[in-house]
């Protein structure tokens, strides 16, 4: 059967399963994030606090082993420390916020590296970068799936505010809509997506899946909603697809489902039905006007 | 309109940036209901002055008296708004913006505010354009879009920097008549402009400033020669090391 392959390795082994089930979870929460930070112009955002999440965790799996709690409450508080500090610093002295947050994601790193490598000898670099998706436990399971409800149920709350305040963000303050505690609230729920994705992903890899379909959802679609829909598409398409890659060709799980992502990405690029490269080079006849 | 218009009065009202004022000591009253236009040279701080009405700029010294109007009580249309014209987001959308302060985080849009909304879009001369992505349109178009959501905030002062500035004659044309049309509702309009032509042929009253208010009066014994003469000197005369203003506050 031709789809055998594609489905065999979810029927036979349940890691697979909780895998799929992991990542399929990610895929509904990372993106829609995802599609506001690029609209934000915060798209590099992502990535440093993939980065910026890093000693938090280092320092829970060093002081409470490799536990759940300890990672994801070491990692939480460090990423929302981050976002607080980059925010605080540039609101005082004008300083740029991507810079401001350059700057704290760059120690925080570092940070981290001292920490994983003087710690506990049972923590792998590699497994708190690359993640290990293959590995996901109930514990894990019900962690992502419980950020992914709450990331959802917090956007559709707040997708009012969010949407004007990302297009005019002047207009609503001026109106008396608040400004900054969207902003702030919206980079928690990035921080808190970013945890949960690297027990599956890794702090490195979760962010591919955050933005990679996000950035290939404005070749699908003119609106903010469609762009959400593209991009959460597109996450469970490279999940299944990466999934799938990694059981039959032993290849890391977590980079082969942002390989997956990154191959639509390309798809949409060149060939999707909105500005893509194909779109402009088919020359349609012009309308009468 | 939901609150009818108070006099907006400036007592020695000064805004500095990093000490040096761009605003300095003007004081003076827009009436209800008037219709003003703020002129003066680049720099002269017509910008930061409407700003700190709005309350968007801090106010140094002195006060600013909005008669128990709050700043969001008033519709605000910023210089050339630095807006993403690629955000993926329809004509409609935008100007259902004006709707925030009814509508809040949660509340419906039902069919009589989605009716005001496709009214206003006909009344800048864009009816029928609601589902255009904004990407599609023009800036001369997007300038109406913009005019249309301030119908919608139905606020009892607006306010608007340089409004018609890359704007062609057509369009200043209609959009001067939605000018018209809150002046003629009573609502208090306060305009940064820079074509003394258009001001004395739209605008019955006028501040012209250069940093302090040169004129403020009615538009044609404001926009004199030798008033002119003297705003510009007074623009040109930006001293690097001034010593601290020892005027009384």
């Amino acid at each position: 059967m031709l789809f055998e392959p594609l489905i065999s390795p979810f029927i036979e082994f349940a890691f697979m399963r909780r895998a799929l089930v992991g990542c399929l979870a990610l895929s509904l929460a990372a993106p829609p994030l995802g599609v506001f930070l690029v609209l934000r112009r915060l798209s590099l955002i992502g990535d440093a606090l993939g980065h910026a999440i890093l000693p938090g965790v280092a320092l829970g799996a060093t002081l409470g082993g490799l536990s759940l709690a300890a990672m994801s409450a070491g990692g939480l508080v460090a990423g929302l420390a981050i976002v607080l500090l980059a925010g605080l610093a540039a609101r005082g002295t004008g300083l740029r916020e991507d810079a401001s947050l350059a700057g704290f994601y760059l120690v925080a790193l570092a940070l981290g590296v001292v920490i994983v490598s003087a710690g506990s000898p049972g923590v792998d670099l590699m497994d708190l970068l690359f993640g290990a998706v293959l590995g996901v436990d109930d514990g894990a399971l019900l962690f992502i799936a419980s950020v992914a409800t709450l990331t959802l149920v917090s956007l559709a709350l707040m997708w009012r505010p969010l949407v004007v305040e990302t297009f005019d963000p002047g207009f609503l303050r001026h109106a008396g809509g608040g400004g900054v505690a969207w902003h702030l609230m919206f980079l928690a729920l990035v921080v808190l997506t970013l945890v949960a994705a690297f027990h599956a992903l890794g702090t490195l890899m979760a962010v591919g899946l955050m933005m990679l379909p996000a950035t290939g959802a404005r070749f699908w679609s003119a609106t903010v909603g469609g762009q959400v829909v593209a991009a959460v598409m597109m996450a469970m398409v490279a999940s299944v697809l990466g999934l799938v890659v990694s059981f039959h060709a032993d290849v890391p799980s977590g980079p082969a489902i942002v390989l997956a992502a990154g191959a639509l990405w390309v798809a949409g690029l060149l060939a999707g039905p909105r500005g893509s490269l194909l779109r402009q080079r088919i020359s349609r006849p012009h309308l009468a006007g | 309109m939901r609150r009818a218009p108070s006099p907006i009065t400036l007592a020695n009202v000064t805004v500095a940036y990093d000490r040096q004022p761009a605003v300095h000591h003007v004081s003076g009253t827009f009436r209800p209901g008037s219709l003003t236009a703020i002129v003066g040279p680049n720099g002269a701080g017509k910008t930061t002055l409407v700003k700190a009405i709005t309350g968007a700029a801090r106010v140094d010294e002195g006060r600013i008296d909005r008669g128990g109007l709050a700043p969001s009580d008033i519709a605000y249309l910023p210089q050339q708004a630095v807006l993403d014209r690629s955000f993926p987001i329809s004509c409609l959308d935008v100007v259902l913006m004006g709707h925030w302060r009814r509508v809040g985080l949660f509340r419906r849009i039902g069919p009589t505010l989605l009716r005001e909304a496709e009214e206003a879009l006909e009344a800048v001369g864009l009816g029928g354009f609601g589902d255009r992505p904004i990407a599609t349109v023009s800036a001369g178009q997007f300038q109406r879009l913009l005019f249309a959501r301030i119908l919608l905030e139905d606020c009892p002062v607006v306010v608007l920097d340089e409004p018609f500035t890359a704007i062609d004659a057509k369009t200043t044309a209609d959009l001067l008549g939605v000018v018209s049309r809150w002046h003629g509702e009573g609502r208090t309009v306060i305009a940064v402009l820079h074509d003394h032509d258009l001001v004395r042929a739209h605008f019955p009253n006028t501040l012209l400033v250069a940093r302090e208010a040169i004129a403020w009066g009615s538009t044609p014994e404001v926009l004199t020669a030798s008033n002119a003469l003297r705003a510009r000197q007074m623009a040109e005369a930006w001293a690097e090391s001034a010593a601290v203003c020892a005027r009384a506050a």
